[in-house]
């Protein structure tokens, strides 16, 4: 069995991935990318559409263009990258170093570092995972499948298609389906405003004429070898679908893009803390997971909707690694918690030392127009235009208003109300 | 001459005949499969339970008692030989009030006169100590030792390799229309691709069981589908279950059960639904049925998931017949004919003992058999990469880097046992997940998709776009990207 050792372990080579091996390097750490496709990128190589890199480089690039820049730099830089390497155990990370055991063409292989970076991204969540019944055909997917078979493999997966939510992967998808030809019925939506940024919704759907659903479920999928229908109903003020509103859409593939989770199996086996608001782990300002000189990053901590967010964790990480391995890194007794309040969904990092300014990352529950980020604690209300839940709210705090706060910190996002 | 025997239908029932008779000389086994695999029917969409026997009163459904007991026994041996996953795990029927105390009472003394060996009633803390997940309301339960769970898919397929590794013949995706009478015997089976002889057709066809024995002139039953809906959950969810846990049974259903599967994913269902004879497809799943499954579920087990933590919702049709007991008969007229349906519940139980039940029905026909010297018992599992130790893994690399790619992540699943489960047969992308368990995980495929179409594309030469889900009519992709561009 082949042994490899580092300072520090990258599991997962996206985005976040590369971005945090690259900045282990330049702070002069030993690193090794260890990544279980053929190919770096994670999810960028068959997201052919712009959008990516224009908080990072102000230019506007494809995914594959995107993934290509981080992986040359991570290249450039000397980082050790193993491929095809799939870590299927957490030995034990306990404070001390890591062990991993992956598989690879190559044998089993065991890797030991000081420290752990996790990087492994997210999965999609299925139709059953949504409630949809009815019959199991070829023909329901979720989008990163059907994105998958159109834009790695030139295949296409359906020719009427429905699509389920209308997050920016949903609308996406449908406007990638529209430009092959195929006739996107409807767009269907749980909630009563659309999933995705508004530009999405108008570059997407308004411009090829794809029908968007509000407040309607997909409850039903109908076809005993291939989709054949769906049966779509109004949903209630609790997303609960209304009787006697069922219709009937006809259809050949319906596209699953309701959502994605945090894929860290393998962090909540080693005894991570998850917190279930992410589906990622609960982490502190310096992205460390409740197992020490464990850290988290990109789609694995929070699915992030910018993958600058995703580079920006990454680069995070490296430094909080860089601190550990130098037995640098702090270690308060007592953490103070980010709370989400009125309207906010989660907060990330869920504990801080309050030491330090620190960046959070906070997804609204519903969308407001000139409303405004308010910490009761701190008496300080930081105005925001419009936030809605496509769209991260992120928010650098100064330490000083940190460190006068009692436990903790409470966000809350209401409509800004004037003359207060 | 050789005697010809066709079997209707590779389900758990017909495939277990299928290999009992392979045992002889002298007979030609065949089976015809209307799906593009084996067990595609009731055989994958069921508990998989190994029932001890102590439901069925025996004045009143004497092959059902007889038969799942002697059944139970016989997988003993049979999940060895053909290495299927089983565990011999127990299960407890658990009472809740005085009038489900004295069902148990019933059922203990049923399952004294169907001869099963262990049962005793249990209280409360005994309970407890066995399943620590029972629920604490119940006051007691019958707790049978000899009930046990098997991988109901895999033992389908188990059986169908060595049936046909000792010679017997598989057509998959051919339809059995007709069993043909000439002069008072059945002379053989009209499918879609044709005639096919038979000396004996033997109609193991599940749920279409009677309409294909009125084809041959026997009509003196009928089946209806009794739907079941069904939750699993992935291997990493709690609680776990050791044993089987039983709600107390009703006439029509043992009712909705809780209980792990041989791989230790969690599986509770079914409710009961019988549907209109017409209805013989019908596996669609319903929110009210699935509503009535949780609910049930919910009184026998403390803390289960979050229902919405479901991986997978499916739902199976037994094949009820209209007189209870199951039908394994063999006729004066036509001559020829073995009717071996309306095997509902416990038909997965009792499969191989309804086997042996047909070869007495064949001599009592005048058949004369006589074992095969050059037969064989043993047949190897497929290789279960997941299961093994690091050491084992690591030689199996290294004798062919292919069991290092990984092509399913959730289940781990190799490119290797995906070619190996291509090169036993599997054809379809359901196929190979019921063989490797790719796409069984808690993605329910997304991941592995794109990749086990690519190598069943390159594995078997056929084009990409004629590759299905699940056979004909289900194809996974309708056409290339932009074709205009390669042609132009």
């Amino acid at each position: 069995m082949r042994e490899y050792e580092a300072d520090v372990i990258v599991v997962g080579g996206g985005p976040a991935g590369l971005a945090a091996a690259s900045s282990c390097r330049e702070a002069g750490l030993k690193v090794l990318l260890v990544e279980r496709e053929e190919v770096l990128g994670g999810i960028l190589p068959q997201c052919i559409h712009t959008g990516f890199g224009i908080l990072e480089t102000s230019e506007d690039y494809t995914g594959p263009e995107f993934a290509e820049m981080l992986e040359r730099r991570a290249r450039n830089l000397g980082v050790e990258i193993l491929l095809n390497s799939y870590v299927t155990q957490l030995i034990y990370a306990d404070g001390k170093g890591v062990l991993l055991e992956a598989i690879s063409p190559r044998g089993v292989e065991n890797m030991r570092a000081r420290s752990l970076i996790f990087s492994t991204g997210c999965r999609e969540r299925n139709a059953f995972e949504i409630g949809i019944t009815g019959d199991r055909p070829a023909g329901v997917m979720t989008a990163g499948t059907a994105q998958a078979l159109m834009d790695l493999h030139g295949l296409l997966p359906g020719r009427e298609v429905v699509v389920v939510g209308s997050g920016d992967v949903g609308l996406i998808m449908s406007r990638r389906f529209a430009l092959e030809g195929a006739k996107v019925k409807a767009v269907v939506e749980i909630s009563r405003y659309p999933g995705g940024l508004t530009r999405n919704v108008v570059q997407c759907l308004e411009d090829f004429g794809i029908p968007l659903l509000l407040s309607h479920a997909v409850v039903e999928v109908r076809g005993r070898k291939r989709v054949e229908s769906v049966i779509v109903s109004e949903v209630d003020e609790r997303q609960a679908p209304i009787r006697g509103t069922e219709a009937e859409i006809k259809c050949d593939m319906v596209v699953v893009a309701a959502g994605l989770i945090p894929d860290v199996g393998l962090l909540e086996k080693a005894g991570a803390k998850i917190d279930p608001s992410t589906g990622g782990p609960v982490v502190n300002e310096f992205l460390e997971t409740s197992l020490h000189g464990v850290f988290a990053c990109g789609n694995a901590l929070v699915v992030n909707d910018l993958v600058d967010h995703a580079v920006e964790q990454g680069r995070l990480c490296a430094r909080s690694a860089k601190s550990f391995v130098e037995g640098a890194l702090e270690r308060p007794d007592v953490w103070k918690m980010a709370l989400p309040g009125e309207n906010v969904k989660f907060v990330v990092p869920q504990i801080f030392s309050g030491r330090r300014e620190t960046t959070f990352y906070a997804r609204v529950k519903s969308p407001v127009r000139d409303c405004a980020l308010s910490f009761k604690e701190i008496a300080k209300e930081i105005g925001i235009r419009a936030a809605m839940p496509a769209e991260m709210v992120r928010v650098k705090i100064e330490g000083t208003h940190l460190s006068s706060l009692g436990g903790t910190l409470t966000f809350e996002v209401r409509r800004w109300q004037k003359g207060k | 001459m050789a005697c010809r025997i066709a079997i209707i239908g590779a389900g758990i029932v017909g495939s277990a005949v299928a290999r009992e008779l392979t045992k002889y000389e002298g007979l030609e086994v065949c089976i015809v499969e209307k799906e593009a695999d084996v067990g595609w029917g009731a055989s994958k969409a069921n508990t998989g339970i190994l029932h001890s026997g102590y439901d069925d009163d025996p004045g009143q459904f004497p092959k059902r008692a007889r038969l799942c007991r002697a059944g139970n026994e016989l997988w003993h041996k049979l999940a060895e030989e053909l290495q299927i996953p089983v565990k011999w795990c127990g299960a407890l029927v658990l009472a809740f009030n005085e009038h489900e105390r004295k069902v148990l009472a019933d059922l203990l003394l049923r399952g004294k006169i169907n001869g099963v060996q262990g049962l005793r009633i249990i209280e409360r803390e005994t309970i407890q100590e066995l399943e620590s997940n029972a629920s604490q309301e119940a006051v007691e339960a019958l707790w049978a030792p000899t009930s046990g769970i098997i991988s109901p898919y895999e033992a389908t397929i188990a059986l169908v390799e060595n049936a046909a590794e000792n010679g017997a013949k598989l057509y998959l995706e051919t339809v059995a229309k007709k069993i043909v009478v000439r002069n008072r015997s059945v002379v053989g089976i009209e499918t879609d691709r044709g005639f096919l002889g038979a000396d004996f057709v033997i109609n193991a066809s599940g749920i279409f069981g009677d309409i294909l024995s009125r084809t041959a002139g026997v009509s003196n039953f009928s089946i209806r589908p009794r739907r079941g809906e069904y939750f699993l959950f992935d291997r990493d969810s709690k609680p776990k279950v050791g044993m089987t846990l039983f709600p107390a049974p009703r006439p029509e259903t043992k009712g909705v059960v809780v209980t792990q599967t041989t791989d230790g994913n969690l599986l509770v269902g079914p409710n009961a639904k019988d549907l209109e004879e017409t209805e013989r497809e019908s596996t669609q799943t319903t929110r009210e049925g699935l509503e009535e499954v949780w609910k049930e579920a919910s009184r026998l087990v403390r803390g289960l998931p979050p229902r919405g933590a479901a991986m997978r919702t499916f739902a199976g049709l037994r094949p009820e017949p209209n007189k209870g007991d199951f039908i394994i008969e063999a006729y004066e007229e036509p001559s020829g004919l073995v009717n071996c349906v309306g095997t509902r519940s416990p038909g997965l139980t009792s499969a191989p003992a309804i086997a042996k039940e047909v070869t007495k029905l064949l001599v009592e026909r005048g058949t004369r058999l006589e074992k095969k010297r050059a037969w064989v018992s043993e047949r190897r599992a497929m290789t279960r990469f997941r299961e093994l130790s690091s050491v084992e893994k690591d030689r199996l690399i290294l004798k062919d880097p292919s069991y290092g790619k990984i092509v399913c992540p959730c289940e781990t699943v190799t490119e290797a046992e995906v070619r190996e489960a291509i090169r036993r047969g599997a054809g379809t992308l359901d196929s190979i997940k019921f063989r490797t368990r790719a796409g069984m995980g808690r993605c329910q495929g997304s991941f592995c998709l794109a990749k086990l179409l690519i190598l069943l594309e390159k594995e078997t030469g056929r084009r990409v776009e004629d590759i299905t889900a699940k056979g004909n009519g289900s194809k996974i992709v309708v056409g290339k990207v932009r074709p205009e561009h390669g042609t132009e």
